[in-house]
């Protein structure tokens, strides 16, 4: 289909985020107002959710990054819009619930509506797009991370959002949500660990032994296939017979039901990523580069450690990065069975249908998926560097 | 495929149809697994009922997912959407970092308890490694095959439709397969929102602490989610053998 270029150049990507902030700013309620934590809400437009001179600050600045959007070329540009678009968003929400909320009614409840998660999907695609092209090298990355980092520790401490019903959920349940944070980066880290320190052995004597490489993916592929829940499943039942019968499992803290089956569970989902990796990562060094090694007299050992680990490392650390990914998101359906972690809240929050509760463990968890994504994503382009550099 | 491997495949399909089928025939084994009398067999609703349905979910959202996810990818990859091809990657890399338990808990303030919000997830969550898998054979056709296709006088749309696709075809069908192991695993959480599917027995079991319902729902889930992982499995090298043969023959 032919399309005529105009003269000035309208950026079609730019053309929906315009859309989509056209629908968030006029037609879509920006906060929920509800008269207390159960009853149904009713939606506020941006007009209607804050003072007057806060709706015309937010609606300039929005139609600012829009024409932005649509207009400018320079990605930088492009991403300073979006992110300021995205510091203005932020805060307005919580000023918002303040303005909204009866002054010295506590029972009232406003949460972001449709509205505002438009517009910071909006302002999130418009920086998505504009980091992804400007091919941003790792420590660059990783700026850009601790900086969102920074302005969402920021925001939270200063209490600009402590009238929302997502904090009003955090504030009631404080202690706990750390809690249940440290055993979710537990069940998440933990078994990551024992995982490497089973599967990158296993992994260099399946890259040995051809015949036993076979047997061992295999094995791990149909474990992988398994889903979680019926894998914790299948585990309570041999964890609780253990428990009831020894009594040193059970003084270890093993029983059926709880961590113990999601810990385990997680050990045998991140093998398979690390071993596969491992062998992948050392079958792909070169053979002349180890009949180098080996003609410049060194032993076995030290071609391991000083040629083909370094060599494989780049391959082995993305399959850290899968597992990484992977526990931080299975370890939220270890709740279910008593296991603890941001679940908890996702669950807690499903049985009483409050979105905010789901939230309250919903978000965490993909933050630090995608922080882990970004951080070990960056770490790999360092090593593969530095492996580079070598040759 | 070796007689032994075969001779597997049939006694695992045939163990998990009978058990499907007939489970009071495996009481004994259960049996010692409960307590205080409790039932050691399901019995709020069919086995096969619960099956049925949980397949059903699975394969009308995967049938959603890959319809979608496919024009997508066909999309970005022709010169209209092009503009969209970086962000869609880094968008699919994002995506992948939301749990479904997330996407599924999400889903059910906005659209109430039931089939609905599993679906919702199951659709959402199966497009990722369709469209990635969609994306990456489209963009490993190569540009002399796409050349030569030009030079026999094919238009954008033959090509498309008698080269591209079906040189990607094995990667697509590598992509649906994982879409639908990941959504078996989802829609079994489904059950905690009130979806019909197995998930129920392993949520019954846990509700009552019956053991023998969590060990029977998790080894019904797990044999289903591994035969189907095989099944597909072969689907694709067939496909795969015969795309390399005829290939064969156009040489």
């Amino acid at each position: 289909m032919p399309t005529l270029r105009p003269t000035l150049h309208l950026d079609r990507l730019g053309a929906v985020i315009a859309v989509l902030i056209g629908v968030a700013l006029f037609a879509a309620p920006f906060v929920t107002y509800r008269a207390n934590r159960i009853v149904a809400g009713e939606g506020r437009l941006l007009t209607d959710a804050l003072p007057p001179a806060g709706v015309t600050g937010v609606l300039i600045v929005v139609l600012g990054v829009t024409l932005c959007a649509a207009l400018a070329r320079k990605l930088l540009v492009r991403l300073g819009a979006a992110a300021l678009g995205l510091c203005v968003i932020f805060p307005a929400v919580g000023w918002s619930a303040g303005f909204v909320t009866p002054s010295g009614n506590t029972f009232a409840r406003v949460s972001p509506s449709v509205g505002f998660w438009l517009l910071a999907l909006a302002f999130a695609l418009l920086a998505a797009d504009a980091l992804t092209r400007l091919h941003f090298g790792p420590w660059a990355r990783l700026a850009a991370l601790a900086a969102a980092a920074g302005a969402l520790a920021l925001l939270l401490l200063s209490g600009a959002w402590n009238d929302l019903s997502l904090m009003k959920e955090y504030a009631n349940r404080a202690d706990s949500f750390w809690r249940e944070a440290r055993q979710h980066l537990w069940l998440a880290f933990g078994s990551m660990a024992a995982a490497c320190l089973v599967g990158l052995p296993l992994g260099m004597v399946a890259h040995r032994i051809g015949r036993l490489r076979a047997a061992i993916l295999q094995g791990l592929n149909i474990v992988q296939t398994i889903p979680s829940i019926a894998l914790f499943g299948i585990l309570i039942a041999p964890l609780g017979y253990l428990a009831a019968h020894v009594p040193l499992a059970a003084a270890l803290g093993i029983r059926g039901i709880g961590a113990a089956p999601a810990f385990i569970a997680l050990f045998l989902y991140s093998l398979l990523p690390i071993v596969a990796n491992t062998v992948a990562g050392l079958s792909q060094v070169p053979a002349a580069v180890t009949d180098a090694a080996r003609g410049m007299g060194m032993s076995a050992r030290q071609r391991l450690l000083q040629v083909e680990w370094p060599l494989a490392l780049p391959v082995v650390l993305a399959g850290i990065r899968i597992v990484l990914v992977q526990n931080l998101g299975l370890a939220t359906v270890a709740a279910l069975i008593g296991g603890g972690g941001f679940g908890t809240f996702v669950f807690q929050g499903i049985g009483q249908t409050a979105i905010d509760l789901v939230l309250l463990g919903a978000i965490p968890t993909v933050a630090l998926s995608f922080a882990a994504a970004v951080i070990l994503d960056a770490v790999i382009d360092l090593t593969q560097r530095g492996a580079h550099d070598r040759d | 495929m070796s007689p032994r491997s075969i001779i597997l495949r049939a006694s695992a399909l045939l163990l998990l149809a009978t058990f499907i089928a007939a489970p009071q025939l495996f009481a004994f084994a259960f049996e010692p697994l409960t307590v205080n009398n409790a039932p050691a067999i399901y019995n709020q609703s069919s086995l096969l009922t619960l099956t049925v349905s949980h397949l059903r979910t699975v394969f009308l959202a995967t049938l959603a997912s890959t319809v979608l996810a496919i024009a997508l990818a066909i999309f970005v990859t022709r010169p209209a959407g092009r503009e969209f091809l970086p962000l869609s990657r880094s968008l699919m890399n994002i995506g992948q970092t939301f749990p479904p338990v997330a996407v599924l808990a999400i889903a059910v303030p906005l659209v109430g308890f039931g089939e609905k919000p599993t679906l919702i997830a199951l659709f959402l969550y199966g497009l990722l490694p369709i469209f990635e898998n969609t994306l990456t054979g489209l963009m490993e056709v190569s540009p002399r095959t796409l050349e030569a296709a030009r030079g026999m006088g094919m238009n954008a749309r033959q090509r498309l439709v008698q080269v591209e696709l079906p040189l990607a075809l094995p990667l697509i069908l590598a992509g649906i397969r994982l879409s639908v192991i990941i959504s078996l695993g989802t829609a079994t959480i489904g059950s905690t929102v009130a979806a019909k599917g197995l998930g129920e027995v392993i949520i019954a079991g846990l509700q009552s602490n019956n053991v023998a319902f969590i060990l029977q729902g998790g080894l019904v889930v797990a044999l289903l989610a591994v035969l189907i992982h095989d099944g597909l499995g072969l689907a694709e090298r067939m496909a795969a053998r015969k795309l390399g043969r005829s290939a064969d023959e156009v040489s």
